[in-house]
């Protein structure tokens, strides 16, 4: 068990970089370290002078991927690549382009992400097990055929239906709670019992129709038909037996999104105007901000990666026949 | 003549037109795809959803065929094109494209939506409503309005009834051909709702749809039946040539992405090894990136290259174009990963399986073997994830326009829209018809494909067959 | 103690399919009296465990009881309302079924699953509860309760999993116990124990068991009372004694006829013709009529009636008195497309004996990956160095539990897995050493038949397709092909048009056949066939080993014939090897080993096989335990922890081969 966690570790560390390589290339084929130059010093201000003297500052005065001025590793280390990278692999991001620090902005705006997407995961794991779970008992009869057809239209509304109507019917119509913001203790509630409420409504149509595919899919096993034999009621057949089994897919589904609630929820972030790593992300797309992005993605592609790992660990916790090597 | 005009998303529709075709026949002569699809023959909602599919198809394929009109000539003179690029859609609904108001007005209004100071003859200025330039401009007295709507909603659906009655009449006879039955049989059959494919159900839904068009065809034509947006565009036209963004999006994609998850997904199942490995590790960087950030990237960098090389766009329209068809591209090059994990793990169950190392002690070619024993196997597969997959591009569209990293702010998609209207909800009176349109479109859209791409799931899984 | 405790009469269970309607069950009417062990012979979908369901009404969602009466003590178990009919199921009536495997619970701990039911009837304490069930493991058998208890099921052997199946189904103190196929699944000395500890568990608590079998054996092991069921149907009822002496109804002796047996070796085995008819389809005569040698006009237009007298019955024309007896069989108006599976005659005694194979040393290890970089830590010794020759014509039978390394060894033969190490030289050459094009072009002269004929078939390829595969790749009658495919397909039995028809139109015999017409088509010289017939029933089991001797009569093939059964191997083989834990234990000719065997394994092999007539005397050898996993063989003999004649040194060293005569070979310190 430990051998493989450790084995998973590093097989992190290859994929981390490419993960970097990708972005760095992406970003820097056409937008060259000149052109991001220009682009901060307005047009008025562009000598080569000030354009070297920038990237000076900004740390973009070496080859990008190949120093053939220096000798020995330094051809690979002394690039922009390498010495950006390996800031990030020691989760030194650096500065952002208005000169903020970008690590304790991430820091700082973990909280309210996490603020809307614990709650909002956990009510809807609740939820949507219950509802399937009802939908699962009356199989085969007009309650299942309606209750697919419900979740089935509400997945085909667009999220941001559901932000805007939401918006406008508990804090414009109804005048409920505030239509946006973000607060401190008691206040706190206040503004996240939508955002958490329309994220719950957003993913219940999949989820349901996700979770009543793998009940059935259970209940149609031998196992089920043996308890049943044994005389056991049909509630206690669906909550000790088919639950216990269901239950593997849904956590390994579940766990591996669980680090990746730190990057919150874009859409809803940016709509409700919450300061979390969601609107930070979208402010930073659209002020062009490498730095942020390139940080975002490797703080992305880490936590995926621990959320491989915690869903293996998940397996072997809930299903008793999983055993690593 | 007019100049026709190659758009890169066009090219690739009809392309993807005339293999969806061709494969549609190829599955027919399979026995093990046929079954199946006359299974979804069968099922009434996913008949009902084909049809309104095949409406937004309509307008989304008429659309697709652009070119520019010619000017009016003078003698002497070279023949001269209009710089704009038009479509079929743009001439089948004519009046609806060149009918600009001035600004904002509410749904089947004559009246603009916001009072305005006007100088009548005497020269004295009031605060009026004043008329719209073209919706409604037929009635004299402003009064006759609820009563002409009416009027022309009744006398559309009487005139989209016979219509309807016309094409079930002629359906029902061509059926009765096909069936070798006098149409006096089949037509109680389908009534009744007795033959194999859901008969009854495509023709009450095609005509409510051919119905609904008809009742509110004069009154588009008249009036402005969804309003007009900020710079008095009609929200209707608007929302209909946002049907061909959303169906591009939709489709490319998937056409993009299929050969790779297929061809990497059977190789990594099939070779298993050092080419799994590196397969599997190229997905699982791939999908490390968060998709939202590397779609952004991926479409900030092509700014970026067009904002460099703008000279090598000659219109707005194709350098619209041009960033959809990356769009398509990008959403397919990370879209691919989860069919090719499927794929991955049935050919690795594939593989074990008894006829395939039948074919292995024959000695047939690994190449055989993957084109004859595992790729048919897993044909269903790539069928169920291509449909599914639809529905939730077209969802993600919306999103990532609102992000500012989708298609191009001048081009009319569903999530562009949105965008705008989100600012209108703020608006005092509430501005709500775009956000309404837009709603109702793209659900229609959406539903449809989700209900269709549910009983292609049925006919074709066999998992679910056996349950 | 003839107190009639179950009564199902004039039962029909049906299916409602989307366009027809399965009659599963129909009309079927029996008694099953306290502490007696009734039996429902039948093959696959004859409705026996249809019937099972019914009683307990657990059919699948699409199936319901039609009409009929299941009297339960007084009760009728047919009126019950759903919550009182609970209180029966694992109360009073109690079911085990077919396989252990699927049948519990993965991510329940086995003492919760058995201690639920004592829970779920007795309203116990969780301590008492506890407490029962440790007396219920440790009355089926199972060694450590008290460990085992907090055991899940993926950590028990087959046998275990049954064992605890049947505990589950003792903690309700049933009246009635039904299994469905308890031993179906098990290997042959598993089963042996299993049977036993039913009948044991039977007699101490005076329960009434109702045993669903396909296997003539095992009925004559345990059964008092055997129905035998065809087509929904019952056809027959009778004691175990008379049933066994003389058999009435067709259908019952042609079961005992098709069954393979050393007495039988050199003669082609009786065969039931055609299949198992669909019980969609409307009836109008006798349902074996079509299958039946007996038969004349009337068993086609007239239903037979069930001629019942004192308390057994048959339902066939040839005993109702009423019915005129012509006594001209019609079948031989029948068209004859069976014919050649009717076609006796001595096989001969085979060519000239020239080893075509002869393999030596083979090895198949599978490396066991752990640790941080996925260190090489052990191997798994599927294979574990095996020498045998086959001769030109000649079977040699590879007999074995699952899990003893046969079908890893027969796969390596043929190169489909790459063997460690060893030579296996096919006609001088030494295919272990082949690559790419030798090897594929060397193909052709040695094939394989499989196990299972659903999964041996490309489902999206039409048999003709298949069957051209093999010509095309080795360029046979290039131009020609289809000429080849119609004579393949004759010589296998089925009719020219099936080439244009997809593997799932066919039944299991069918597919089987085609699956041969496979291997033939390259035409080989030696024919791999991985228990081509253990999972068809007993009447289309001998029409594929007709099939099989007849093809090595006329092309003079050898063949490996990889298998569980024993009566196969009397029947078939020339030579025979015995494999435990990937190594041969005993080798020799059939007469030989079969006869008297050495080995201690083989021994209890042969005793564990039930035997089908109740007058042989046998000696009886129970096997201990369940066969070890070859990651980590006991030290020494592999077999010394289950031996009855275990000695010290058994412990010690792996034994070298004894020569018994010139041919025959034990591996045993016996000797």
């Amino acid at each position: 068990m430990t051998a493989y966690i450790l084995r998973r570790i590093l097989y992190a560390v290859p994929i981390l970089i490419s993960v970097n390589l990708l972005t760095f290339t992406l970003f820097f084929v056409v937008n060259t370290p000149e052109d991001m130059a220009r682009l901060h010093l307005g047009v008025k201000r562009v000598t080569p002078e000030a354009i070297a003297k920038w990237k000076q500052s900004h740390g973009y005065d070496q080859p990008l991927f190949f120093n053939g001025e220096a000798t020995g590793t330094k051809k690979f280390t002394r690039t922009i690549f390498f010495e950006k990278s390996v800031s990030l692999f020691l989760f030194d991001f650096g500065r952002a382009d208005d000169g903020r620090n970008i690590g304790r902005d991430i820091r700082q705006r973990m909280g309210p992400s996490l603020a809307i997407a614990v709650p909002a995961l956990i009510f809807g794991l609740f939820i949507n097990i219950t509802v399937a779970m009802t939908i699962a008992f009356f199989r085969a009869t007009y309650i299942d055929y309606w209750g697919v057809i419900a979740s089935v239209a509400a997945m085909s509304v667009s999220a941001l239906f559901y932000i805007i109507g939401g918006q406008f019917l508990f804090s414009k119509l109804l005048r409920l709670v505030p239509i946006s913001g973000f607060g401190e203790g008691a206040n706190l509630i206040k503004f996240l019992i939508l955002p958490v409420a329309i994220g719950l409504l957003a993913d219940m149509g999949s989820g349901v129709r996700w979770y009543r595919t793998l009940f059935l899919e259970e209940m149609g096993k031998d196992y089920v038909r043996t308890a049943r034999a044994k005389g056991l009621s049909e509630p206690r057949v669906l909550f000790r037996h088919v639950l216990r089994n269901a239950a593997i897919p849904i956590l390994t589904g579940v766990v591996v999104l669980l680090p990746l609630l730190f990057l919150g929820a874009l859409i809803t972030e940016s709509f409700f105007g919450i300061p979390g790593l969601g609107s930070y992300t979208i402010d930073a797309i659209n002020s062009q901000d490498f730095g942020i992005v390139r940080s975002m993605v490797f703080l992305g592609s880490c936590l995926y990666i621990v959320g491989l790992i915690c869903t293996d660990i998940a397996y072997v916790r809930v299903d008793p026949r999983v055993r690593l090597r | 003549m007019p100049k026709p005009v190659l758009l890169w998303t066009d090219v690739l529709i009809y392309c993807l037109l005339v293999s969806s075709v061709l494969a549609l026949f190829s599955a027919l002569k399979k026995e093990h795809l046929r079954l199946p699809l006359r299974q979804v023959t069968g099922c009434p909602t996913a008949m009902a959803a084909l049809v309104v599919l095949f409406f937004y198809l309509l307008v989304g394929l008429s659309d697709s065929f652009h070119f520019r009109l010619k000017l009016d000539e003078r003698p002497g003179q070279q023949i001269q094109y209009a710089p704009e690029v038009l479509s079929l859609l743009d001439i089948f609904v004519g009046p609806l494209r060149t009918r600009v108001e001035t600004t904002y007005s509410a749904p089947l209004a004559i009246e603009a939506y916001t009072k305005e100071t006007v100088e009548d003859k005497t020269g004295r200025r009031s605060r009026v409503y004043p008329r719209l330039l073209y919706g409604g401009s037929h009635l004299k007295d402003p009064n006759l309005r609820l009563s002409d709507i009416y009027g022309k909603a009744v006398k559309g659906s009487a005139f989209g009834l016979v219509v309807v009655t016309f094409l079930a009449t002629i359906g029902v006879f061509l059926l009765s051909r096909v069936h070798k039955t006098v149409w006096r049989i089949t037509a109680g059959r389908v009534l009744r709702g007795q033959c194999h494919a859901a008969w009854r159900t495509t023709f009450i839904t095609a005509g409510v749809l051919i119905i609904i068009f008809f009742a509110l065809a004069p009154l588009a034509t008249h009036y402005h039946l969804l309003g007009t947006d900020k710079v008095g565009q009609d929200v209707l036209y608007l929302s209909l040539k946002a049907v061909r963004t959303g169906l591009v999006i939709a489709t490319l994609t998937t056409l993009i992405m299929l050969p790779f998850a297929v061809l990497l997904g059977i190789s990594a199942g099939y070779f298993k090894g050092r080419i799994d490995d590196l397969i599997q590790y190229l997905y699982t960087t791939l999908s490390a990136v968060p998709g939202v950030l590397l779609i952004a990237a991926a479409v900030l960098m092509l700014q970026i290259y067009m904002d460099i090389h703008a000279d090598d766009f000659s219109s707005i329209a194709q350098r619209a174009d041009i960033r959809l068809f990356f769009l398509c591209v990008i959403l397919g090059s990370t879209g691919w990963i989860g069919l090719c994990r499927l794929l991955r793990g049935e050919t690795l169950k594939i593989t074990e399986l008894e006829y395939v190392q039948a074919a292995r002690a024959l000695g047939v070619s690994q190449w055989k073997i993957i084109t004859r024993h595992v790729l048919p196997n897993v044909t269903h597969i790539i069928l169920i994830s291509a449909v599914l997959d639809c529905s939730g591009l077209v969802l993600s569209e919306a999103v990532l326009s609102y992000v500012g990293v989708g298609v191009d702010p001048s081009m009319i998609s569903w999530g562009n829209m949105i965008n705008s209207a989100r600012l209108e909800m703020a608006h005092e009176p509430i501005i709500w018809w775009s956000l309404l349109a837009a709603f109702m479109m793209m659900f229609g859209l959406v539903l449809s494909a989700n209900i269709f791409a549910d009983g292609v799931r049925d006919a074709l899984d066999p998992h679910l067959q056996r349950g | 103690m003839t107190q009639i405790l179950l009564s199902v009469r004039n039962l029909c269970t049906t299916f409602d399919g989307s366009k027809v309607v399965v009659r599963a069950v129909d009309d079927v009417s029996f008694d099953i009296r306290r502490g007696e062990i009734f039996c429902l012979l039948g093959e696959s979908g004859c409705g026996k465990s249809i019937t099972a369901l019914s009683i307990l009404r657990l059919l699948p969602s699409a199936g319901r009881i039609a009409s009929g009466t299941i009297f339960f003590d007084g009760v009728d178990l047919c009126r019950l309302s759903e919550e009182n009919m609970r209180l029966y199921r694992g109360k009073r009536i109690a079911m085990i079924f077919q396989e252990p495997m699927t049948a519990l619970n993965p991510v329940m701990t086995i003492g919760q699953q058995i201690a639920e039911v004592r829970q779920r009837h007795f309203s116990e304490r969780p301590v008492d509860s506890h407490r029962r069930t440790l007396a219920l493991l440790d009355q089926v058998g199972i060694p450590d309760p008290k460990r085992r208890y907090d055991a899940y099921p993926h950590q028990m052997s087959g046998g275990m999993k049954q064992r605890v199946m049947i505990a589950m189904a003792l903690a309700g103190e049933p009246e009635v116990l039904i299994a469905d196929e308890p031993t179906t699944a098990l290997d042959v000395t598993i089963q042996a124990q299993i049977l036993d500890l039913l009948r044991a568990i039977q007699k101490a608590r005076g329960m009434a068991v109702l045993l669903i079998t396909h296997d003539l054996g095992v009925v004559s092991e345990v059964a008092d009372r055997v129905a035998v069921m065809y087509a929904g149907q019952i056809v027959e009822l009778a004691e175990r004694q008379a049933f066994f002496q003389a058999s009435k109804h067709p259908y019952s002796k042609k079961l005992f006829d098709s069954l393979p047996h050393r007495a039988k070796r050199g003669e082609s085995l009786a065969v039931i013709r055609g299949g198992v008819p669909a019980l969609s389809s409307v009836f109008i005569g006798c349902r074996f009529a079509n299958r039946c040698d007996e038969a004349w006009e009337v068993c086609e237009t007239a239903t037979p009636r069930w001629l019942t007298q004192e308390g057994t019955g048959v339902r066939c024309h040839l005993y109702d008195a009423t019915v005129s007896k012509n006594q001209v069989p019609v079948a031989s108006t029948y068209p004859k497309k069976d014919r050649q599976e009717k076609e006796s005659g001595a096989w001969g005694e085979g060519a000239v004996a020239s080893p075509l194979l002869r393999v030596s040393d083979l090895a198949v290890h599978f490396p066991i990956h752990q640790g941080l970089f996925q260190s090489v830590v052990g191997h798994v010794k599927a294979v574990d160095g095996i020498s045998f020759e086959i001769d030109v014509g000649k079977t040699l039978a590879l007999v074995g539990e699952s899990g003893s390394g046969k079908t890893t060894a027969g796969k390596a033969i043929l190169r489909l897995i790459q063997p460690t190490r060893g030579l296996i030289h096919f006609q001088g050459v030494d295919i272990a050493k082949l690559h790419g094009k030798e090897l594929r072009a060397m193909r052709k002269s040695f094939q394989i038949v499989f196990q299972d004929p659903y999964a041996s078939l490309n489902p999206r390829m039409m048999v003709g397709e298949i069957l051209r595969e093999g010509l095309v790749v080795h360029r046979i009658d290039p131009g020609r092909e289809d000429v080849r495919i119609d004579r393949l397909l004759e010589q296998v039995g089925l009719l020219a048009d099936a080439k244009r028809r997809y593997p799932h139109e066919f039944s299991g015999g069918q597919r089987q056949r085609i699956s041969i017409a496979r291997a033939l088509s390259v035409a080989p010289r030696f024919i791999v066939c991985d228990e081509p017939t253990s999972s068809l029933d007993a009447s289309i089991q001998a029409q594929i080993l007709n099939l099989l001797k007849q093809l090595q009569v006329q092309l003079g093939l050898s063949y490996l014939f990889i298998t569980h059964n024993l009566s196969i191997v009397e029947y078939l083989a020339d030579d025979v090897a015995v494999m435990y834990l990937g190594r041969i234990v005993e080798y020799g000719k059939v007469g030989e080993v079969l006869a008297s065997p050495r080995h201690p394994y083989t021994q209890a092999l042969l005793s564990a096989v039930p035997e089908i007539d109740p007058k042989t005397q046998r000696e009886i050898i129970r096997l201990q335990g369940d066969i070890p996993s070859p990651i980590s063989p006991p030290s020494g003999c592999h077999f010394h922890p289950r031996c009855p004649h275990a000695m010290p040194i058994c412990k010690e060293t792996y034994p070298s081969p004894t020569e018994k005569g010139t041919t025959h070979r034990v591996l045993c310190h016996l000797y």
